[in-house]
C-alpha cells in the first residue's frame, strides 16, 4: 500500500523563498485588509521548525475498503510562527496534530522535527485536547508537574516552574484544587500551563477553545497570543473556527475534505494584538471560508450520503495503528 | 434519624422473634440456641483468646491472598485487555472460569502444595484473582483513551505508564470489582478453613460443629459476617469516597 502512495508524482513545486515576516509588522494599528495575501512557497529548510513531507495516512475502514485519510500533506513551519489549520469536520486536521504527536504513525512520507525524524511521542512536542485530557486524580499542582516528573527533574526545580506556569495562566491560587473543581476555561488553562511547563517547542492543539463559552474564549485567545509572544514557542493550532484562525495564526491552512488535502494557505499580516470582532479579521475570515464552503458542502454531502458522519475520530487508535502497519 | 429509627425496628422484631422462637422451645436449645446462648459463646471465645487468635491468623491469610490477587490480576488484567490475541484467547477462558467455585482447587492445591498454609493461599488466589483480572480488564477498556495519550504525550512510559497513568486513570472503574475479589477471597478462606484444621474462623467454626455447640458456630459466623461487613464499609467504601472526591463524581451504588 505504501509503495503504491510513494508512486505519486509530487504536484508541488518547491521554489525558495522567504516567507515575509509576520510579526511584529505594521505596528501603527492600521488594519489593511489587502495586506492578506496567498502563499505558494514554503519557507527555506533552515528555519524550520517541523517538517511535514509528503505525509499520507490510510486505514482500514469498517466496510473493508481503505480510505485514504490524509493525502500527501506537506507544510513547513517556521521557528516560533503560529500556524493555524482550518478544514471541514472529517478531514483529519486532528489526526495531523497526533501524528506529529507521535500517538500514531503515518503510511507513508515523513515528520521532521529540527530536520530529526520523528519516531514517536516526545516532550518536545505536546498536544493540548479539546477535552484538555487533564488527569482528574491529581490536583492542578501535581497536574503541571506531570511533564517534568517524568523528565526525572528535581523536586525543587519542578516547583519553582510549577508555580511560574501557573502565574502564567493566572491560576496559582487553584494549584491545590481538583480538575473538577475547575471551569472550563479554568481546566484550559491547566492543559496549556502543563504542556509548557515540560517547555516544549512547539505546542500542538487540537481545536483547545471549541467547547468553551464565547466569552472565555475571547480571553483565552489574548492570553495565547500573550504567551506565545513571551516564549516565542512553536504553535500549530488546529480548528474548524476560520475567524479564531485568523484572529490567532500568522498563517491560515486549509484543508480539504477527504483525503485531507492542503487547498490553500493564507499568510495574515494583520496586527497584532487582533481582535475577534476586528472587521480585518471578519474580512480576511470570509475570504477563507469562501473557500472552505465547498469543501464543507462537500462534507455535508458525504454526511447525508452515507448516514452518518465519515469522521477520522483520532481515537480509534487500534483502526489507524491497523492501517499504519500495513 | 428516620434511617435510623428504620434499622432499630428491623433488627429490633428480627431479635425479638429469634428470642420467641428459643423461648418457645420448638427445638431444643443445642439445635436452636437462643441469643443470649451466642452471647455467652462470643464472650467465652475472646476471653479465653480463642477468636482474636483465629481472626489473627484468617486476617493474615486473606490479606497475602488477596494482595497477591490483586497484583496479579491487574498484570493479568492490563495484558488481556492491551493485547488483541490474549483478549481473544484468554478472555473467553477467564469468564468461563468464574464459573468454577474456587474451592474446586482444594484436592489440587493440597497435592501440589501439602496440607499446609500455602494450599489455603492458593484457594484464596483463585477465588478472587478472576475478579481482579476482569475487572481490570475492564476499566483499562472504559478508561477514556485521552488519558494514555496525554501521558506518552508528557513522555510517560513503560511501567511509568503503567504506574501513574493506567492505574490510577482505572481506578474508579475497578473499585467495585476489587471489592469483588475481596469478598471471594474472604469466602474462599473461610471454606478452605473449614476443611483444613489449622486455626483460622473457619477451624473454630468447625470445632463448635465437632463439639455440637450451635451457639459457638452462630457465634462465629456473626464474627465473619462482621469482619466482611467492617473491611467493605471502611476500606472500600472510604476508596469510593476518596476516588469521587477527587474525580468529581456522583455517587454510584
Amino acid at each position: 500500500m505504501s509503495a503504491n502512495l510513494h508512486q505519486f508524482p509530487n504536484p508541488l513545486p518547491l521554489p525558495v523563498g522567504p516567507i515575509a515576516p509576520s510579526r511584529p509588522s505594521n505596528p501603527s494599528g492600521k488594519i489593511d485588509p489587502a495586506s492578506v495575501g496567498r502563499i505558494v512557497r514554503p519557507v527555506p529548510p533552515a528555519t524550520n521548525k517541523v517538517g511535514l513531507n509528503d505525509i499520507c495516512l490510510s486505514y482500514r475502514a469498517q466496510s473493508g475498503t481503505r480510505l485514504l485519510a490524509l493525502d500527501r500533506i506537506n507544510l513547513q513551519v517556521q521557528t516560533g510562527e503560529f500556524l493555524c489549520i482550518v478544514g471541514p469536520s472529517g478531514c483529519g486536521k486532528s489526526t495531523l496534530l497526533h501524528l506529529v504527536a507521535g500517538l500514531h504513525h503515518q503510511t507513508s512520507g515523513e515528520i521532521r522535527i529540527d530536520g530529526k525524524p520523528v519516531e514517536g511521542p516526545g516532550t518536545d512536542r505536546i498536544l493540548i485536547f479539546q477535552e484538555h485530557g487533564l488527569f482528574p486524580w491529581l490536583t492542578v499542582r501535581q497536574n503541571v508537574e506531570f511533564g517534568m516528573k517524568m523528565k526525572g527533574i528535581p523536586k525543587t526545580e519542578r516547583q519553582e516552574k510549577t508555580q511560574h506556569y501557573l502565574r502564567l495562566v493566572h491560576l496559582a491560587k487553584f494549584e491545590n484544587s481538583y480538575i473538577h473543581q475547575l471551569s472550563g476555561g479554568m481546566r484550559q488553562r491547566v492543559a496549556i500551563a502543563r504542556a509548557l511547563a515540560t517547555e516544549p517547542d512547539v505546542l500542538l492543539m487540537d481545536e483547545p477553545f471549541a467547547a468553551l463559552d464565547a466569552q472565555t474564549r475571547d480571553l483565552l485567545h489574548d492570553e495565547l497570543e500573550r504567551i506565545w509572544a513571551d516564549t516565542g514557542r512553536t504553535i500549530i493550532f488546529v480548528t474548524h473556527n476560520v475567524r479564531e484562525a485568523v484572529r490567532l495564526g500568522d498563517r491560515v491552512v486549509l484543508l480539504t475534505f477527504r483525503p485531507g488535502r492542503v487547498k490553500s494557505e493564507f499568510l495574515i499580516e494583520l496586527p497584532r494584538p487582533r481582535h475577534l470582532e476586528d472587521p480585518a479579521v471578519a474580512g480576511t475570515a470570509r475570504a477563507i471560508l469562501d473557500e472552505l464552503r465547498e469543501e464543507i458542502n462537500r462534507s455535508l454531502e458525504a454526511e447525508y450520503r452515507e448516514g452518518v458522519k465519515p469522521r477520522i475520530d483520532p481515537q480509534q487508535e487500534s483502526e489507524l495503528e491497523e492501517g499504519s502497519r500495513v | 434519624m428516620k434511617r435510623v429509627a428504620r434499622y432499630v425496628i428491623f433488627y429490633g422484631a428480627l431479635f425479638a422473634l429469634w428470642t420467641i422462637l428459643a423461648k418457645l422451645k420448638i427445638w431444643p436449645p443445642y439445635l436452636f440456641p437462643a441469643p443470649w446462648g451466642v452471647a455467652e459463646a462470643l464472650y467465652a471465645g475472646f476471653q479465653d483468646h480463642t477468636y482474636w487468635v483465629a481472626i489473627r491468623v484468617s486476617m493474615q491469610r486473606v490479606l497475602i491472598g488477596y494482595g497477591i490477587s490483586v497484583v496479579l490480576g491487574m498484570i493479568l488484567g492490563l495484558g488481556v485487555a492491551s493485547n488483541k490475541f490474549l483478549e481473544e484467547t484468554m478472555g473467553g477462558l477467564l469468564v468461563s472460569l468464574q464459573s468454577l467455585p474456587s474451592i474446586c482447587w482444594w484436592p489440587l492445591a493440597l497435592l501440589w502444595f501439602g496440607l499446609n498454609q500455602n494450599a489455603i493461599l492458593f484457594v484464596v488466589i483463585m477465588g478472587s484473582l478472576l475478579s481482579v483480572t476482569l475487572a481490570m480488564e475492564d476499566g483499562r477498556k472504559q478508561m477514556p483513551k485521552i488519558f494514555s495519550q496525554a501521558g506518552r504525550n508528557l513522555g510517560a512510559k513503560g511501567f511509568k505508564l503503567f504506574w501513574y497513568i493506567l492505574l490510577p486513570a482505572s481506578l474508579p472503574f475497578i473499585v467495585s470489582g476489587l471489592k469483588q475479589g475481596w469478598a471471594f477471597a474472604w469466602r474462599s478462606l473461610i471454606t478452605a478453613e473449614m476443611l483444613y484444621l489449622s486455626l483460622g474462623l473457619g477451624q473454630v467454626l468447625m470445632m463448635g460443629r465437632d463439639l455440637n455447640d450451635m451457639s459457638a458456630v452462630i457465634a462465629v459466623m456473626f464474627l465473619i459476617i462482621a469482619i466482611g461487613y467492617i473491611v467493605d464499609g471502611v476500606v472500600f467504601k472510604g476508596m469510593e469516597r476518596h476516588l469521587q472526591n477527587k474525580w468529581g463524581l456522583t455517587a454510584t451504588s
